[in-house]
């Protein structure tokens, strides 16, 4: 369905564009009108990715024509987008970190006399821009000291910095807390004032609702529809976009979570870190999903990270099996039958410039050589075909470069290289970070069987419909302690939220 | 699969990833067999072979390094030293064997000294090396006070100067370390995990390699390399110079990055290096044979690395 009537700032017609042999985008069409948001929806692979770069002028389309304000817009790169009133911010971080905000936020435009740069100028200016948009940073402090989420905040500051007639927001709120998040969503309600047109990428489908103008949807690289955001329901949508009906997100418990009588695996008692988190306490069964929430500082990356001997415990003790334990690094966690899915898959869970059977065979290693440390090839290589076979990962081949593949796939290389060590105990750290919703879907099913064949797993979200859907029960925590531990079946939504943000009722 | 096609495929295979830096290697040969009719004979060959010997061994533990995206640049350095800690096991009535190994050993503590700075101490491998450079290289002064040592044990010079089955004794100790590093990166779990730790340190740490030993062992496997090389160095030259090596580091870096070793680590093999070290050995000798000067062989092979390595890069954009 084509939006009619309203005026059009940006159009895109017939588009499609070839990779060799590959056809990443086939028949694409988009009408984005000023002042309102545009979602566009769509699987990793669907060719998101691909339209966003061809509007800002990354690549160029094999054919279609792109209409921007009335003229014909076809940039031949970053800087002809820019020109044109166009801005992208991405989701990957490209900022100096040595440098201080205010030089981040103006690089390359930094106002100058005689080719020396006006220090009060550029901070002034920045400054302004960073008081327009209500971000809680200071422009003289250095990138390299601020949050994750601060840096991303500061990222769309950058973006916004050009007066922008389309501004192009790809998974932005990806390493956003909820709090920082609003921060976000006042900035977008501020560009929609000013009629500034905004495509919106995410896979939170609440976001999406509640941000939303008009979605369009997306799938194998081919436009499917556009719908108002009041004529259309997630379970519409979800069908929409991986062209199936998918009656629940989470996939059923098949077997029974494990007897509150059951010896726990893991026992937590007291475990401090200083200036980190304080007095964590809890246990675990074989078989039970141990869910985590907290908001982005609440400490429960800091509590798996020591868990996993990468940090040091101040106070505490950790028990397995009933036996008090020290572990003071990933060997020995390794050793311990732990697993570890880390939050940042790209920087501490891939080698993405190595193949997917090197990825996978990575933590277990030592299973795959011989006397003197020779590696058994055949057996690496059947062990990783086969988790490419288990858990459904989609590359070309076993050969084929670990960073080339989708970010669902991406994560599922990642499991895979953890599901050879046959862990006792498997921390994931939002496991379904920028993973689109068929690959949660199946990641989900892989967490059920894993616990269905006894494996603990210690699951940490930011994700509330994720926590409560997949966890037997939830560990809630704010700044650095526990503030509940509950089954979700006797907690809400709101409460959850409640003991995450300290306000205890 | 057959013999044949097995060759065939790992040919293709090396072509693929070769190609761009073993064309170049052709086309020097080409061209110094077009302007001088001795190259391009087995005699010669065995003389680049040779000549090329100290710079290949060093290189070999140069890539180790490189792989792991740090650098050692006190390896020209290591080299004096080897030699004069086998002159002075001489001056001290050693036999061959115990000066051998005690020559080893050093070339071991000096790059475990490499290591432990850069692993425990967390200094960045470039500040580390540039100061061991400076000290290694005053440490070879101190037995003889800056003189040069004679060595005339023979058995330690026939290394350099004597044949094996009609080919240098040179030639099998390149043939046999390069078979040595070679199968060690590529078929063993040690290699793999340098490959590893090399492409994403955080990955390979929270996938429980132990990274820091990882790096400790490839500093020494470099400093046990170099001095390998200062043995060949010396017992070609009857004697420990001072000077000995000097700046070989910088060939050696070189003929890593030439085979298409990648400086952020990761990416690179002995094959790679190996032929880069040749290219720099031919080109050495075709101009040397030539009667270039010396200061245009230096601005000569500054382009040809120049060239080489954008052939590689672009033949490697080309295929992504």
């Amino acid at each position: 369905m084509a939006i009619s009537g309203d005026k059009v700032i940006l159009e895109i017609r017939d588009m499609s564009k070839e990779f060799g042999a590959v056809k990443a985008l086939k028949t694409m069409q988009l009408s984005v009108r000023p002042g309102r948001v545009h979602t566009i929806l769509g699987e990793n692979g669907a060719g998101k990715s691909t339209l966003m770069k061809i509007l800002a002028g990354v690549y160029q389309p094999t054919t279609g024509s792109i209409v921007l304000d009335g003229q014909p817009y076809a940039p031949s790169n970053p800087q002809d987008a820019a020109r044109a009133g166009l801005t992208i911010v991405f989701q990957e971080l490209s900022l100096c970190n040595n440098m201080t905000v205010a030089e981040n936020i103006l690089a390359t435009r930094e106002p100058s006399r005689g080719g020396f740069i006006n220090d009060k100028a550029l901070v002034r200016k920045a400054a302004e821009l960073v008081k327009e948009l209500g971000l809680p940073v200071s422009v003289t402090d250095q990138v390299g000291d601020l949050s994750i989420a601060q840096r991303q905040l500061v990222e769309i500051a950058k973006g916004l910095s050009i007066d922008a007639k389309v501004v192009i927001l790809d998974e932005p709120t990806s390493s956003l807390s909820d709090s920082e998040a609003e921060i976000l969503f006042e900035i977008i309600g501020r560009l929609k004032e000013k009629g500034v047109a905004i495509i919106y990428i995410s896979h939170r489908m609440e976001e999406i609702m509640r941000l939303s103008d008009d979605i369009t949807v997306v799938r194998d690289g081919s436009y499917i529809t556009t719908r108002d955001k009041t004529e259309v329901t997630i379970a519409e949508l979800i069908a929409l976009m991986v062209g199936r009906d998918m009656n629940e997100i989470y996939p059923p418990r098949d077997v029974a979570a494990p007897a509150s009588t059951e010896k726990p695996v893991l026992a937590v008692n007291g475990l401090s870190r200083s200036e980190e988190f304080e007095n964590v306490s809890f246990d675990i069964r074989p078989g039970e999903i141990l869910g985590f929430f907290g908001l982005i500082g609440s400490g429960r990356s800091e509590v798996m990270n020591t868990l996993f001997g990468m940090a040091h415990a101040s106070a505490g003790t950790v028990a397995i099996d009933g036996a008090q334990v020290k572990i003071t690094s990933p060997v020995e966690a390794i050793e311990r039958r732990i697993g570890f899915v880390t939050e940042n898959r790209k920087e501490e869970g891939l080698v993405l410039s190595h193949s997917v059977e090197s990825n996978i065979s990575m933590v277990a290693l030592d299973g795959f050589s011989s006397l003197f440390g020779f590696l058994k090839r055949k057996r690496e290589r059947d062990a990783a075909k086969a988790e490419v076979a288990r858990l459904s990962i989609k590359t070309a081949s076993l050969d084929t470069i670990a960073g080339s593949l989708s970010g669902g796939n991406q994560q599922k290389i990642v499991l895979a290289k953890w599901l050879l060590t046959k862990p006792k105990i498997l921390i994931l750290d939002e496991p379904t970070r920028g993973v689109d919703v068929g690959a949660k879907f199946e990641i989900y099913k892989i967490i059920r069987q894993l616990a269905a064949e006894g494996t603990a797993i210690l699951l940490v979200s930011s994700e509330l419909p994720e926590v409560i859907g997949m966890s037997d029960r939830v560990v809630v925590m704010s700044e650095g302690k526990v503030t509940a531990i509950a089954d979700p079946d006797q907690m809400t939504p709101e409460k959850i939220m409640h003991f995450a943000t300290g306000f205890a009722s | 699969m057959s013999d044949k096609s097995a060759a065939s495929a790992a040919f293709k295979q090396v072509m693929k990833q070769y190609g761009g830096i073993f064309l170049s290697l052709i086309v020097l040969c080409v061209i110094f067999s077009v302007t001088n009719g001795r190259f391009m004979s087995v005699a010669n060959f065995l003389n680049i072979l040779q000549q090329v010997s100290v710079i290949a061994i060093a290189a070999f533990g140069m890539t180790w390094v490189i792989l792991l995206g740090e650098i050692d640049l006190s390896i020209g350095s290591i080299i004096a030293v080897a030699g004069m800690v086998g002159a002075q096991c001489f001056a001290f009535g050693m036999s061959f064997v115990p000066a051998l190994i005690l020559t080893i050993a050093a070339g071991a503590l000096l790059g475990l000294a490499n290591g432990v700075l850069t692993a425990k101490f967390l200094l960045p491998s470039f500040i580390v090396t540039v100061a061991t450079m400076g000290i290694y290289r005053g440490m070879v002064s101190l037995p003889t006070n800056g003189a040069p040592a004679m060595i005339m044990e023979p058995s330690w010079t026939a290394i350099g100067t004597q044949s094996f089955i009609g080919i240098p004794i040179v030639i099998w100790v390149v043939a046999v370390l390069f078979l040595f590093n070679h199968i060690l990166l590529s078929k063993t779990k040690f290699g793999r995990r340098a490959y590893l730790t090399g492409g994403n340190r955080e990955a390979a740490l929270y996938s429980g390699i132990k990274v820091d030993r990882l790096k400790i062992i490839i500093f020494m496997i470099s400093g046990v390399m170099a001095a390998i090389s200062g043995v060949l160095l010396s017992s070609r030259l009857f004697s420990a110079q001072t000077n000995a090596g000097m700046s070989y580091e910088l060939d050696a870096i070189a003929a890593a990055v030439l085979g298409g070793t990648s400086l952020a680590g990761g990416v690179g093999t002995m094959i790679g290096t190996l032929i880069g070290a040749l290219i720099i050995g031919v080109l050495n000798n075709g101009m040397n044979m030539l009667s270039v000067p010396y200061f245009y062989q230096l601005i000569v092979k500054g382009l040809v690395i120049l060239v080489a390595v954008y052939l590689d890069v672009r033949s490697k954009r080309a295929k992504q």
